[in-house]
């Protein structure tokens, strides 16, 4: 793991960071987290720990209620709209269901990526720059759907939604990847594609990333690091191989985990780097039943 | 007797309601039936029956007075008409100009003030939905004087609040997680309205308009009977002068505009979603 006392390294800083609903669950308490450049961080824990509600709190789509997000050194907490937007615009985030907007094409939606960065009048005439047009059409390339350009997003699979869903994310040349549960709503052979391309996107771009994700096998295979949150706090921070039976007791609670780290310990040490797309997806599935 | 598992436990009883719900729901039939026989009691009390038996003969009376239609007095009619016509399509579009923007402020996901804003288009839609437009034009007529002007005013402000109404529950109906991720983008609020709201609601916004322009020319038809403009001027004073054969072939054309209308709506809700 990198020297994580060199403050530059740091793109992204959560301290004390705490969310109350106003229903009055408290969804994170005091959650501390930092980020590298470069680093991917899975975020596993059970449904309702609290890790949508913290990658949430990282773009401000839902206000925490004390605690301080800095991005880059810059405090995210507390800006004005304007500046919020703009702070926005360096973070992109990718959903479960993918948020696309259904009914715009997908050059639409992966234009839809430079918003932030675009005056009203001119988004809405579609008159983005050249630039801009050139970039997603590359990205869209890059990820496998140079032709889907003037296809409505509707009319996509599951696994092609998430790709434009990436390439949104992208255009707005992040530092940092917000992904929710990107694979949860695909299946196991699509779930790895796109763990793979988000992770060879981060890699050649030295993009930062949390990915929210119930899989523990894909978090285990894909990830540099693991944090495993429970009831809104951290209880597990480290590398892949150490999760062990002891640590995913105290992250879900107690249950038999051989099988779940029998698994994710051959795929950890045959396929840790996701360039190196070794074992046949058959073979893994194989244990996860 | 059906063979149930044997789980040694005595079977249950299962009942769909309690003793006193069962009460309570034959009790409601009871007030329906006793309030319908009351209601019929009074209403037969208010007829004159003699009236009512001859009804089959002055029906087929009226009809043979109606037949034939005088085809020739169409040629009178097509002015109206083109007026009726023109006077809901204008009217259903100065609704809508004004409909979708209120609309958005009365939605409760999309008005800039939950607390000032909102009830106030919520009024605008009430207010404008309450009364007919019938009542609007006989109004208008008073303030801008006879004529087609007053019927589109008229046809427009009672459209208000039914665009207004629709819309807005359309738009507090729309998927989230599509506004979400465009704020996610850093997009400007104008920017999530209208790359993520709208998208949502456009099938919406042309079905309403098709739909209320269906309505509008069916109420254009009736206007001119309080001196609004359109082609229920000629229906009253052929009603009036005892003229069933021009009766006849006024309702005949309307009915005719009614379906080509209908047929055309079907078309574009067809066409969008």
């Amino acid at each position: 793991m990198s020297d994580r006392s060199l403050d530059r390294l740091a793109v992204l800083e959560v301290a004390r960071l705490s969310k109350r609903y106003p229903t009055g669950d408290l969804a994170l308490r005091e959650v501390d987290l930092r980020v590298d450049r470069g680093e991917v961080v899975a975020l596993i824990g059970p449904s309702g720990a609290g890790k949508s509600t913290l990658i949430r709190c990282v773009n401000q789509l839902v206000q925490p209620t004390s605690g301080v997000v800095r991005l880059d050194g810059t405090e995210v907490t507390g800006l004005g709209s304007r500046a919020l937007r703009r702070a926005r615009r360096r973070m992109g985030m990718i959903f479960q269901e993918y948020a696309l907007i259904e009914r715009l094409t997908v050059m639409e939606n992966a234009l839809s990526g430079r918003l932030g960065y675009v005056g009203f009048w001119r988004s809405w005439f579609r008159r983005f720059p050249m630039s801009d047009v050139a970039e997603a059409f590359a990205l869209l390339d890059r990820v496998g759907l140079a032709d889907m350009a003037n296809k409505r997003a509707d009319a996509l699979s599951g696994g092609q939604r998430q790709r434009v869903g990436i390439v949104r994310a992208l255009m707005q040349r992040p530092e940092l990847l917000l992904v929710d549960e990107p694979t949860a709503s695909l299946d196991p052979k699509t779930s790895r594609q796109i763990m793979r391309l988000i992770l060879e996107l981060c890699a050649e771009r030295g993009l930062a990333a949390i990915i929210n994700i119930h899989d523990v096998a894909l978090a285990r295979q894909f990830a540099m690091r693991i944090v495993g949150l429970r009831s809104g706090a951290i209880v597990f921070d480290g590398a892949p191989g150490s999760l062990d039976a002891a640590a995913l007791t105290s992250i879900y609670g107690v249950e038999d985990w051989s099988a779940t780290l029998g698994q994710g310990a051959k795929d950890a040490k045959e396929d840790r780097s996701p360039q190196r797309g070794t074992l046949p997806d058959v073979e893994r599935l194989a244990g996860l039943a | 007797m059906p063979s149930l598992p044997s789980s040694g436990v005595e079977a249950s009883i299962w009942r769909r309601r309690s003793v006193k719900g069962d009460l309570l729901a034959w009790g409601a039939w009871l007030v329906v039936v006793l309030a319908t026989m009351l209601s019929f009691r009074t209403i037969s009390d208010a007829t004159i029956w003699d009236f009512v038996w001859d009804a089959p003969t002055q029906g087929a009376d009226l009809l043979a007075r109606a037949v034939p239609p005088r085809w020739e007095y169409a040629g009178v009619l097509w002015k109206p008409l083109w007026d009726t016509v023109n006077m809901a399509s204008l009217g259903t579009l100065v609704a809508m100009a004004l409909g979708v923007p209120v609309a958005v402020l009365a939605a409760r996901n999309t008005t800039p003030s939950v607390t000032l804003v909102r009830p106030l288009a919520l009024l605008v839609i009430v207010a404008s939905r309450s009364i007919n437009s019938l009542i609007w034009a006989l109004l208008l007529v008073v303030i801008i004087g006879p004529g087609p002007l007053a019927g589109t005013i008229a046809i427009a402000l009672r459209s208000v609040g039914f665009v207004g109404k629709l819309l807005y529950e359309a738009i507090e109906e729309i998927d989230r997680a599509q506004v979400e991720a465009t704020e996610a983008t850093g997009a400007s609020p104008a920017q999530v309205l209208a790359w993520s709201i709208a998208p949502q609601v456009a099938p919406t916004i042309a079905g309403i308009g098709v739909f209320r322009w269906d309505i509008n020319i069916r109420e254009a038809t009736v206007l001119g009977l309080v001196g609004a403009g359109g082609i229920g001027l000629q229906l009253e004073a052929s009603v009036a002068t005892l003229a069933w054969p021009q009766v006849s072939v006024i309702l005949l054309l309307i009915l005719a505009t009614v379906i080509v209308s209908e047929w055309v709506s079907a078309q574009v809700r067809r066409a969008i979603t």
